[in-house]
């Protein structure tokens, strides 16, 4: 394997994490695996760039219904995902929100070390990538340059308020995020502006009527505009240039916060070394396993002659996986197939006897 | 069916005949029109199909509703004629639609 971050001999730590799986993504796919694996008594952690589970359908539809799952003539994202949820709890399964799986290599032993961004780290028999469409990162206005900017004076989050004292803000967005932000960074900066292409706003009113107050006490300034264009030089920002109904206008600004929503990006999977089929990852049907042993992919990310992007697809690549993966886990057991209808070995793992 | 016409921003056109009752993004979708992305697959979920109106068709097309107008938020050099594709439904009023695509969707 190509990558990564992490040396394969790196020493464990006392913090790192050693189960049977790690699913990558918590949207229906990887939920379901997680009871998939369960019956067969893979252990599983879940790691997810979003803050809760339900990926796309949590994120992008919540409200949305969907109408073929089947068995649920109407389902939305929400209460899928919600089901799922209770489905899995007889498995506990640990979940990792808001952290992406950055590095993934192989252990001389033919196990997986991945770290997450935030410094967890794993070590785990089998990995399940049912990442979807990828994961969800900040949009990236397309103006000339921002690239050169990004990290040093463009954010597309904040971690310490502190780093925006005495800068030149400009926030730009009608949501919560740039609603919440200008509000915490008022104080700090030396000067803030509100960027927003419209008079209206997403926000929670009472935080669009607290910031109208400020724009009244002349704390703050909004602009009813669109930023087309960015100054400075070495990553410094100095200028951007806002067009309104009255023309262009050229404000000061060291620190830039575009909140343009989230989008989808393939991001380190792209790194594995796993063959890909148009930024999907290529799987066998029958395993569903990527082009690396014990590295499975399911649902919207994978591809394989015939591919629908269905949940329900994604619901019976998952259970095949399971029993590819089961023989990595317990390479010595008895592989039996069994119904949850019958079985009372998998009834008592679902504690309903 | 009905025609619209899609104007690339370098000018190029397309014209596709649609079935009416499907949205302009699957006629754009249908027909390989480039630049209309539609990540969330017409859900008014991403704002990754905005089009403008051409001049002539705003009225007929109509303004956006509320929900669209929100995730337009999240498009880039929205203007007045601005709208998502998978928001407009195509029928007999609008043959003969033109709608350009924009420069980026993002």
């Amino acid at each position: 394997m190509t990558a990564t971050t992490l040396a394969p001999e790196a020493p464990l730590t006392s913090e790192t994490i050693e189960t049977d799986a790690i699913v990558i993504g918590a949207g229906p796919c990887g939920l379901f695996a997680v009871f998939e694996l369960g019956l067969l008594d893979i252990k599983a952690h879940v790691v997810d760039i979003l803050d809760r589970p339900g990926g796309q359908c949590a994120e992008l539809y919540p409200e949305k219904p969907i109408y073929d799952v089947p068995a649920l003539p109407i389902v939305t994202g929400q209460e899928l995902t919600d089901r799922l949820m209770e489905q899995i709890k007889p498995f506990n399964p640990q979940f990792h929100f808001s952290e992406r799986i950055d590095a993934l290599s192989r252990q001389p032993d033919g196990r997986f070390r991945l770290t997450t961004d935030a410094g967890t780290d794993f070590l785990a028999k089998v990995v399940v990538v049912a990442a979807g469409g990828g994961s969800f990162t900040p949009k990236r206005p397309p103006l000339p340059g921002i690239e050169n900017y990004e990290g040093t004076s463009v954010f597309y989050s904040v971690r310490k308020i502190e780093q925006m004292r005495g800068k030149d803000v400009v926030i730009i967005g009608g949501g919560d995020s740039a609603l919440d932000w200008t509000l915490n960074l008022a104080p700090v900066a030396k000067s803030l502006t509100l960027v927003h292409r419209r008079d209206e706003f997403r926000a929670a009113p009472h935080s669009v009527e607290k910031m109208r107050r400020l724009v009244e006490e002349a704390s703050i300034r909004l602009l009813i505009g669109q930023v087309v264009g960015l100054e400075g030089a070495n990553g410094e920002l100095s200028a951007v240039e806002i067009k309104t109904s009255n023309g262009t206008e050229r404000l000061p600004c060291t620190a830039m916060l575009p909140f343009f929503g989230l989008t989808m990006k393939l991001g380190p999977v792209a790194d594995w070394g796993l063959n890909l089929h148009e930024n999907l990852i290529n799987v066998d049907t029958e395993r569903f396993e990527s082009s690396e042993k014990g590295i499975f992919a399911i649902g919207d990310i994978n591809w394989y002659p015939g591919k629908l992007k269905l949940i329900l697809s994604g619901f019976h690549e998952a259970a095949l996986m399971a029993q590819a993966a089961q023989r990595i886990v317990y390479p010595d057991k008895k592989v039996m197939f069994q119904y949850t209808t019958s079985s009372s070995s998998l009834q008592k793992k679902l504690g309903v006897k | 069916m009905t025609k619209i016409t899609f104007i690339q921003p370098d000018g190029e056109s397309q014209t596709v005949d649609v079935e009416n009752g499907l949205t302009v993004m699957e006629a754009a979708k249908l027909n390989d029109v480039p630049g209309i992305e539609a990540e969330c697959g017409g859900a008014c979920a991403c704002a990754t199909c905005h089009v403008y109106v051409d001049e002539g068709w705003r009225d007929k097309v109509g303004k956006p509703a509320e929900m669209e107008e929100d995730m337009l938020d999240f498009a880039f050099d929205v203007r007045e004629e601005s709208r998502l594709s998978c928001q407009i439904k195509v029928s007999d009023a609008l043959d003969g639609l033109i709608v350009r695509v924009p420069a980026k969707q993002f």
